[in-house]
């Protein structure tokens, strides 16, 4: 290590008002009631959540935001999903669950009998939409979900199919290239 | 089903007009009742309003209700006020501007599980919340709320206190009852078998120990100008005069307010719930209406704080042309019963304001303040203020001025020695080693 890279922390030299802590106290009571009866201030910085949202204000970043997962279908109305694993592979908190089987159809090998995503354990880090080679798993941008029980909020491939056709119109599915899959 | 009505309820409550009634209305309503019932107590000998005995219990009583119900009250303009510092909302949903925000708060613990650890020590730990909300409710036993009062089917001349308790020791009774308080926590600390809550604990203890000696010093800087134990004689003795105590001894009183800081555990003192370091300190393992009873204590001990402490230096009941010892209609009792609460309102702003703005010491810090700036400053008061009463009676006249100036000047050799001392107050440079950081 050289000379000049060492920087010498100090705490500053404190002056004989500051010593005296009294005025300090004054200046920070000063701040607090100019904060405590500014009106203005209060309006400028609360939104007010569920009447005026991003969503209502129309400034949800729809392409990007990440919220509920849900499973595409193809044009066919069939799930797009190939059970590669890729996704629950890639998650870092392991919260999807697949059981993949034979699938019915001639243009693909596999399809996911269950696909389960717990989404209270999930982080929301969209690693799976990055992950899945044919884009059948995706973020939307539904960021209100409630539930009464912690079962009820781990999604099945039903309810995250229902989730696609909900969000369909917001956000329509990306052409899904890569691999030539529906 | 539910949801339309439920949204009814919603929007009636929500709605400004609905409130300004109820508070409208409520009044009037109690004031007809009275009305109609009062001639039914016009025997003086069956009136329970004018007993001696009697009279205090219905204090008590009113008193204590209203007390629980401001309790709930403080909490939301608690939140209320942290909301605006910060430059949020505070709570706005439940009921026009959030008024309804404590009861569902009350609701929430009621209904919260009561989780009693298992290595706790059961009785003890059912017992510590107890004692804090006793404890901090029982203060107001002694409280001059508004004075002596004069119905009118009394004889002559007779009045009744609005007072629970007339003690001659009132003041010994404030310092027992407020070092008192600090065993629920002791209690709640040792009980929970949990290291940082214990830590809480002794914390406190060690806090209470220290700040009641700056307490007790402003005290006897008080008592030896009044001359009387009385709570409502102090009060009378401010009222007649006009000089609240408050301008014969400011720094008692600023001593005296710090002390109640300490005593209530409030922000910048809360040293024995540290959040950050104590994970709640005391009342880590408490839960439901155990924690809340913790709650309500707290407030409750403000409130009783900044009504003592309005007994005792700013002039209780009195304000300057407005109420008088002599008047004592009932009428004349609802007016200094409101200047009390007026008074009580403005203090508990302020605790608010200060815990908002002033950071939580270092334990250290705590005690340094305390051994080293409060209690030399209340001895060296103790002494200029025995010598002052010694020489003139400082009740006379203008001869409080005397007291005034001592004060001021008190203040200004403190200061000036504080300014030239190398540490401060608060010990932030005090130990700091001289260390070379740079490596060899
Ligand atoms: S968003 Fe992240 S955490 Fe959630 S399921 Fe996808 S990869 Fe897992
Ligand atoms: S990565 Fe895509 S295709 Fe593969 S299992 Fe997950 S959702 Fe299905």
């Amino acid at each position: 290590m050289r000379d000049e890279d060492v920087i010498e922390l100090r705490e500053p030299e404190l002056s004989a008002a500051e010593r005296l802590y009294l005025p300090q106290i004054w200046d920070g009571v000063k701040c607090t009631v100019r904060h405590m009866f500014s009106i203005k201030l209060r309006n400028e910085t609360v939104r007010q959540y569920p009447e005026d949202s991003r969503d209502t204000r129309g400034e949800v970043r729809v392409a990007n935001y990440r919220g509920v997962h849900r499973l595409n279908k193809d044009p066919d109305g069939r799930v797009a999903c190939v059970a590669c694993l890729m996704c629950a592979t890639a998650c870092p908190v392991n919260c999807i669950h697949i059981e993949a089987g034979e699938s019915p159809w001639p243009d693909r090998e596999k399809y996911p009998v269950k696909f389960d995503i717990d989404e209270l354990r999930c982080i929301y880090c969209g690693m799976c939409e990055e992950a899945c080679p044919v884009d059948a798993i995706e973020l939307t941008p539904q960021h209100d979900l409630v539930g009464r029980t912690r079962d009820e909020m781990i999604f099945d491939k039903e309810k995250l199919l229902h989730i696609y056709e909900e969000t369909k119109a917001l956000k329509p599915r990306k052409n899904p290239a890569i691999t030539g899959y529906g | 089903m539910w949801d339309p009505a439920v949204k009814r309820v919603e929007s009636i409550l929500r709605n400004w007009r609905v409130w300004l009634a109820v508070i409208v209305v409520l009044p009037v309503l109690a004031a007809v009742v009275l009305w109609l019932a009062l001639p039914l107590y016009k025997d003086p000998a069956a009136n329970i309003l004018s007993n001696p005995i009697w009279f205090p219990i219905i204090v008590a009583v009113v008193m204590l209700l209203s007390i629980l119900t401001s309790t709930a009250v403080c909490i939301l303009a608690e939140r209320k006020l942290a909301g605006f510092t910060q430059d949020r909302k505070g709570p706005n949903r439940v009921g026009f501007w959030g008024l309804l925000q404590p009861m569902a708060d009350g609701m929430k613990f009621f209904f919260k599980e009561d989780i009693i650890p298992h290595n706790v020590d059961k009785p003890l730990f059912m017992l510590a919340p107890c004692i804090t909300l006793t404890i901090s409710l029982i203060g107001f036993a002694i409280i001059p709320w508004a004075g002596d009062v004069h119905f009118d089917w009394m004889a002559a001349g007779e009045t009744v206190s609005t007072q629970v308790a007339s003690l001659n020791i009132g003041i010994l009774y404030i310092l027992a009852v407020g070092s008192i308080g600090v065993y629920g926590i002791v209690l709640a600390g040792y009980a929970s078998n949990n290291k940082y809550s214990f830590y809480g604990g002794i914390r406190a203890a060690a806090q209470m120990i220290s700040y009641e000696l700056p307490m007790g010093l402003a005290l006897l800087c008080l008592l030896l100008v009044c001359g009387t134990l009385r709570l409502e004689e102090i009060v009378n003795q401010q009222a007649q005069t006009g000089v609240w105590y408050v301008f014969v001894h400011p720094l008692p009183f600023l001593l005296f307010l710090t002390s109640v800081f300490a005593e209530a555990n409030r922000m910048p003192f809360d040293l024995c719930e540290a959040e950050q370091e104590l994970v709640g300190g005391f009342h880590t393992e408490y839960s439901s209406m155990k924690f809340a009873m913790f709650f309500l204590g707290e407030y409750a001990h403000m409130i009783t704080g900044s009504a003592i402490m309005i007994a005792l230096f700013f002039g209780g009941w009195h304000c300057w042309g407005l109420t008088s010892v002599e008047n004592t209609a009932w009428w004349a009792m609802l007016i200094k019963l409101g200047v009390y609460i007026a008074k009580i309102a403005i203090f508990i702003w302020f605790f608010m304001v200060i815990r908002w703005t002033i950071p939580r010491f270092r334990f250290d810090q705590l005690m340094r303040l305390c051994w080293l700036a409060l209690v030399p400053v209340g001895i060296v008061l103790l002494i200029a203020t025995g010598v002052l009463s010694a020489v003139m009676d400082l009740q006379d006249g203008w001869n409080w001025l005397a007291s005034l100036a001592v004060n001021v000047v008190v203040l200004i050799i403190m200061l000036a020695y504080a300014a030239r001392s190398k540490t401060s107050i608060t010990g932030r440079q005090g130990n700091m080693p001289d260390v070379d950081v740079r490596p060899t």
